[in-house]
């Protein structure tokens, strides 16, 4: 994972890297998404188009040895923690070669060697255990970080507030990254935040925070940058990012609730890839041959997990107990 | 052999092991500097310091879900649950969480958590610090649940909690806390999943957990006299159930009572009659009886508390029923 040295712009070679990855993201959800409509994928999915800038732009500022937690919007976080987009096709369709064997699936992907404790399917269920893990670290001496992920839906529950109360108490290495793409399902943050400035959840627990726009990639990880270094001396923080959930809450979604013109504003005005991809200052043909690139290892991923190995029905009683 | 209580037993099982791994680590409300609401955790701060001897906010999911994540980093955290009835308030992180992350992540993790807590009727505390909910954690797969109702055992026991790679909800009850027991030496890890046969007998088999042990020894006693012959049983394990000593015992006996504090209904001694009733089918002489609390919340005042919850007198008629069927 590179890191910045200087706090000036980017170099564009890393910022095409950022692209990159973030391209990887979006080209890798929409084939999801193709292969969910097509009936090729059981269960039921949530695509984190939109929120590529948010998933890279703090990953990219993780050293390999800190540790994150996310939600149900999952792949966007395990592609870029590192996890290979083969391991995640393959666990989308319940092969042993996919990152949790095939006992995970889309809500539940893991890749503990590379430092992911998992998505999770409870709203805010992951929270709690990034503020035990950060304990641990500190407990050990460690100068590890560990970052959970949520959204703004998530600063309603519980687990949230008697987690940042308790990061802040024991003063642990955790880092709160809130995505907030200001819905919850279908329910507008006006229906369910009673506030709209979140950092005044962290402010009310005496943890510093910080806001920023998250669909620029560079912002993004210049301030996670900052952010993980503060967490790294000692101090939790909350990190919030203003997103774009570009599309539904889960692959098929209509999105009955949402008006039309709030959905083309956030595609037109607020997608992480449009943003920078001016930046990247590539030709028409480099920017071909990317998308190209890109689209042949998510082909791979696909022809990966389809010769993929069914596990054997016994294997359900596997993993139980330790 | 020294003697100890089952409190000093727990206090000891908990401090040998930080003395010996720096890896366990205790949270709790109050078990700090007030030692813990039942005193159970007394003088630990001062042997081990703040960092390890944490006092936590009311805060039970993140108590919980703090144990959850720093064991699945390598630590061996005992959180303190003040009341079992308080479990519900971190259910999410035991139930969704702690007993699914090894199965989920298809086997990449593993929760060597252990969440002590305590409970038990009989002071007048009100329904809700009153109950005994150990049947909703066995009913979870991923979890191991202990219930120790000596001081050796409890000893043992915890021990073995601690150092077992899975999360496990490890029961005490207030009502044991006091009661000394001779206890070896030095500290004898018991396994998980062994069973203990207190008493043996030949007319009837009574499995018994807690306090009821206890009550069904009393009960035992009486029913000597009365010239039936009680063994009695204690799985101390719930999960995982050691069947095969519950089911060899049904097997001479003939006869079986199941006798628990929490409440009869869908509690743990319906799992114990599938299985008695399974394994031994054609050896039994009369139905299974099932002794527990009444389908009521427990009521404040004494009289109503005392008639909901169970007592050695439960236990004996429930023996006397099966022995009073002809075979």
């Amino acid at each position: 994972m590179a890191k910045v040295e200087q706090r000036d712009a980017l170099s564009s070679e890393i910022l095409r890297d950022f692209y990159r990855e973030m391209l990887l993201i979006r080209r890798f959800e929409e084939k999801v998404e193709e292969l969910f409509r097509a009936g090729d994928l059981p269960g039921f999915l949530h695509v984190a188009i939109g929120q590529e800038a948010v998933a890279v732009g703090v990953c990219r500022a993780l050293e390999e040895t800190d540790v994150i937690a996310s939600t149900h919007r999952a792949h966007g976080h395990t592609l870029a923690k590192g996890t290979p987009p083969e391991a995640i096709m393959a666990e989308l369709y319940g092969k042993k070669e996919g990152c949790s064997h095939g006992f995970g699936g889309s809500m539940h992907l893991y890749d503990v060697a590379r430092g992911n404790l998992g998505a999770n399917a409870v709203v805010g269920g992951g929270i709690p255990a990034i503020v035990g893990a950060a304990l641990a670290f500190k407990m050990r001496g460690e100068p590890r970080v560990a970052v959970a992920f949520f959204g703004d839906g998530a600063t309603n529950i519980g687990t949230f507030h008697e987690a940042l109360n308790l990061a802040q108490l024991w003063k642990v290495p955790a880092l709160f990254v809130c995505e907030n793409n200001r819905w919850a399902e279908s329910t507008p943050a006006s229906q369910q935040l009673a506030i709209e400035d979140l950092t005044k959840r962290a402010e009310a627990y005496g943890m510093e925070s910080v806001r920023l726009y998250g669909q620029d990639v560079e912002d993004v990880y210049r301030e996670a940058v900052h952010a993980v270094e503060r967490v790294r001396e000692g101090s939790p923080l909350f990190f919030l990012c203003d997103t774009y959930r570009l599309h539904g809450h889960y692959i098929g979604d209509p999105q009955v609730y949402r008006s039309k013109e709030e959905i083309e504003d956030a595609r037109d005005n607020h997608d992480p890839l449009e943003l920078t991809r001016p930046q990247l200052e590539l030709s028409e043909e480099e920017l071909e041959a990317l998308e190209a690139e890109v689209a042949e290892v998510v082909e791979q991923a696909v022809e990966f997990a389809k010769n993929g190995t069914d596990p054997d029905p016994g294997d359900a009683l596997e993993n139980v107990y330790a | 052999m020294p003697e100890l209580s089952y409190r000093e037993a727990v206090r000891d099982a908990l401090s040998q092991a930080m003395r010996k791994d720096d890896t366990v680590f205790i949270v709790g409300e109050d078990i700090a500097e007030m030692g813990g609401s039942m005193g159970v955790t007394a003088g630990m701060l001062d042997e081990f310091g703040a960092d390890r001897v944490r006092n936590a906010p009311i805060s039970e999911m993140a108590i919980v879900g703090a144990g959850v994540g720093a064991a699945m980093q390598g630590m061996r955290p005992v959180i303190e649950i003040m009341y079992e009835d308080f479990l519900t308030l971190g259910m999410e992180q035991l139930v969704n969480q702690a007993a699914k992350h090894r199965s989920m992540s298809g086997g990449q993790l593993k929760v060597p958590l252990t969440v002590r807590t305590q409970g038990g009727a009989g002071w007048s505390p009100g329904a809700q610090h009153a109950q005994q909910v150990e049947a909703w954690f066995v009913h979870v797969p991923g979890l191991k649940v202990v219930f120790a109702s000596t001081p050796a055992d409890v000893r043992g026991l915890l021990w073995s909690a601690i150092y077992d790679d899975n999360p496990v909800v490890f029961f005490e009850h207030r009502t044991l806390y006091g009661i000394k027991e001779e206890v070896p030496d030095e500290l004898e890890p018991i396994a998980l999943g062994k069973a203990r046969v207190h008493r043996e007998g030949s007319d009837v088999t009574v499995v018994a957990t807690g306090r009821l042990v206890h009550e069904s020894l009393k009960a035992a006693e009486e029913a000597e006299s009365d010239g039936i012959s009680v063994e009695v049983v204690d799985p101390r394990t719930l999960l995982p159930l050691d069947e095969e000593t519950i089911v060899a015992s049904v097997r001479k006996t003939t006869r079986c009572v199941v006798a628990h504090e929490a409440v009869a209904r869908m509690g743990f001694g319906t799992e114990v009659a599938w299985v008695v009733q399974h394994g031994a089918f054609d050896y039994l002489d009369a139905p299974i009886e099932r002794v527990g609390a009444k389908f009521a919340p427990i009521p404040f005042a004494p009289v109503m508390e005392n008639y909901v919850v169970p007592h050695a007198a439960d236990v004996l008629d429930a023996v006397r029923r099966t022995v009073a069927r002809d075979g």
